[in-house]
């Protein structure tokens, strides 16, 4: 393509054209970047901690004893299982499959969450028995008071595997 | 009421038609006006060989016609839809049992919507193996891999609206399948759910992008693409092996000649979805419970191929190594150096179609001894429990996957003496047979606990 007179002046050295120019572009840019910027932080999801604190999410699960050890009781407010280990401690594991996020079923009889999705298995403590999921369930934290179990529902904690410093156990009685 | 002899209907026939005046008003003048009005749209003249059916299977004319009936009954919907979760399901309940024809409009849009992807997915086979990829007509690929990617799009976001078990499960694995992007997984999943939860903010999410949104992009790539086409002086020339490139055939008009033959395809297309939509219902599950996973969920029937690959490999590569691999690979098809150039011949060469064979059969015996051993042989975690799951389940077989394709792009190359455009369309025919099975088995092999069975077994299954 054969350029102009201005072009190749502009090339050479800069005109009041160019400078003008090259100024507009600047603006131009600046401009599609704000209202990018807009764009972006209008569809950004709002901030969980400002959703989550209005909501009553603080799960009130029950007196210890009603709890028998080696057992999984499902609250579906709060979309967890509480488990009772067989040493008494307690554990509040997330109902979601940690591989693709279905909700996870407690099979009594063989004492464990089986994935109805993709045959991913998890135990009591919520480690994983069988892939495709790679890691344990989530958990939430346990508060034990006046032999009252709650559970903070709020933000699950995630974790690869189960550990024992995990495990809430209630104060024994003096 | 008249004026100069001419009634008030004649003028305003007049006032919409201009030219009916000064032209003698016959037939010759009707057709002449919208002869005119077709040709704004379409060149006067059309190379006679790209004509044949043969060459094109009236793909990209069908799609089309099914993009323009998707927004045709996809309005009709929208006066009856409430995108809510507490409203959604009843609304399509309300829509089939109450509304005039409304299972009718729901049952095109669904069948329509399904056929869009396949069509578009056949098209894009037939632009490959036609040939039609090379310069010019480089930058059209990437334009209708474009399109491809917002009609796949606009299937997932419909997928959802129904708001029934399928709907919402289908949608849970498909947006977990995000959280294994590296780095912005989960900001993306939380971007694309509207929170950290399939809620209402998904809903209203999926329903902006699938009304307004993918539209809009597909009217603005649509023209795009078919300028483009015109620009590289219409369709690719068809031509056997041995003809000669530059030999160019007769040039016919346009009227009659295409525009007769895309009203046939267009037609007969129109009454295929009519008549599947009169006999088969769009299928629609119980009311979303996200208390309740059905067992099995499956991804839509697009993605089985992707939920096969899981059950085989780690996530990230399963989701996102071996995806994104393929989506570079697709981008850089019509930018790689090629030794010949083979637009209009189809599978390039007699010694291409044979290596086609080759390659198909390779993927058809293969494959299925794959999916088989792993699924009652092979157990890395078992035989390896101290690896990283990402080392035995990801790098290990993707390694192993990666070797096998190299090692047949070498053996057939050194085989048939073949050139880099035989040999890339051979190992492009290995990929796309061995994803067609994967879905297949995905779709129709895969029952309860995603354990392997008939598929007369797994229909059994379903209630």
């Amino acid at each position: 393509m054969p350029k102009n007179a201005n072009e190749i002046e502009s090339e050479t050295e800069p005109t009041r054209r160019s400078f003008l120019n090259s100024l507009w572009i600047i603006l131009g840019g600046v401009a599609l970047a704000e209202f990018v910027a807009v764009a972006f932080a209008f569809l950004r999801p709002p901030k969980s901690k400002a959703l989550k604190e209005k909501a009553e999410t603080i799960v009130t699960a029950g007196a210890v004893e009603r709890f028998t050890p080696n057992s999984v009781t499902a609250f579906v407010r709060g979309k967890f299982y509480l488990a009772r280990l067989e040493d008494g401690g307690f554990l509040a594991l997330s109902r979601t499959c940690t591989h693709l996020g279905c909700t996870l079923p407690w099979i009594e009889k063989d004492m464990k969450f089986a994935c109805p999705c993709h045959g991913s298995t998890f135990d009591i403590t919520g480690n994983v028995i069988d892939p495709p999921a790679s890691r344990a369930l989530n958990i939430y934290p346990i508060i034990i008071e006046n032999n009252m179990i709650k559970v903070d529902a709020r933000k699950p904690i995630k974790r690869s595997t189960f550990r024992v410093e995990q495990v809430t156990y209630p104060k024994k009685k003096a | 009421m008249t004026r100069g002899g001419i009634t008030l209907l004649q003028r305003i026939r007049y006032s919409i038609f201009p030219g009916m005046l000064s032209k003698p008003k016959d037939r010759e003048g009707y057709r002449n006006f919208f002869n005119s009005l077709i040709l704004h749209f379409r060149p006067r003249s059309v190379q006679e060989r790209t004509l044949r059916i043969s060459l094109t299977w009236g793909l990209g004319g069908m799609a089309v016609v099914l993009v323009f009936m998707m927004f045709a009954t996809g309005l009709m919907l929208k006066f009856v839809y409430q995108p809510v979760p507490d409203r959604a399901y009843d609304s399509v309940i309300h829509l089939q049992n109450n509304v005039l024809f409304g299972q009718l409009i729901r049952n095109i849009h669904h069948w329509g919507g399904n056929a869009l992807l396949i069509i578009v997915f056949l098209h894009f086979l037939r632009v490959f193996f036609s040939g039609a990829f090379y310069p010019p007509r480089q930058f059209n690929w990437i334009i209708g891999l474009a399109m491809f990617l917002a009609v796949l799009t606009s299937n997932i976001t419909g997928y959802l609206l129904p708001w029934d078990q399928l709907a919402f499960w289908a949608i849970t694995i498909c947006t977990g399948m995000l959280e294994y992007i590296p780095g912005i997984g989960e900001w993306l999943q939380s971007l694309i759910r509207g929170g950290s939860d399939i809620g209402p903010a998904t809903l209203s999410i999926f329903f902006a992008l699938h009304t307004p949104v993918i539209p809009a992009c597909l009217l603005i790539l649509m023209p795009f693409h078919f300028w483009r086409v015109r620009k590289a002086g219409g369709l690719v020339v068809p031509r056997t092996p041995d003809e000669d490139p530059g030999s160019r055939g007769d040039s016919v008009p346009t009227i009659p000649n295409l525009i007769l033959r895309e009203v046939v395809v267009a037609v007969v297309l129109i009454a295929v979805i009519m008549v599947a939509a009169v006999i088969f219902n769009a299928p629609l599950g119980a009311k979303a419970n996200p208390g309740l996973s059905p067992n099995p969920t499956k991804a839509p029937w697009y993605f089985a191929g992707i939920q096969e690959l899981l059950l085989h490999f780690h996530p990230l590569f399963a989701l996102f190594i071996i995806p994104v691999l393929m989506l570079i690979g697709l981008v850089s098809i019509p930018y790689i150096r090629y030794q010949t150039e083979t637009a209009g011949v189809w599978f390039a060469s007699h010694r291409g179609r044979r290596m086609a064979q080759v390659a198909a059969l390779t993927a058809v015996i293969i494959l299925p001894i794959g999916i088989i051993a792993d699924e009652f042989v092979i157990d890395f975690a078992a035989w390896m429990p101290n690896m990283s799951p990402v080392v035995r389940n990801g790098i290990l077989p993707a390694a192993f996957v990666l070797a096998g394709v190299i090692v047949f792009y070498w053996l057939v190359k050194k085989k048939y003496a073949a050139t880099n455009n035989e040999s890339i369309q051979s190992v492009f025919v290995l990929l796309v047979v061995a994803f067609t099975i994967l879905t297949i088995t995905g779709i129709w092999f895969r029952g309860v606990g995603m354990a392997l069975m008939w598929p007369w077994e797994v229909s059994n299954l379903t209630p």
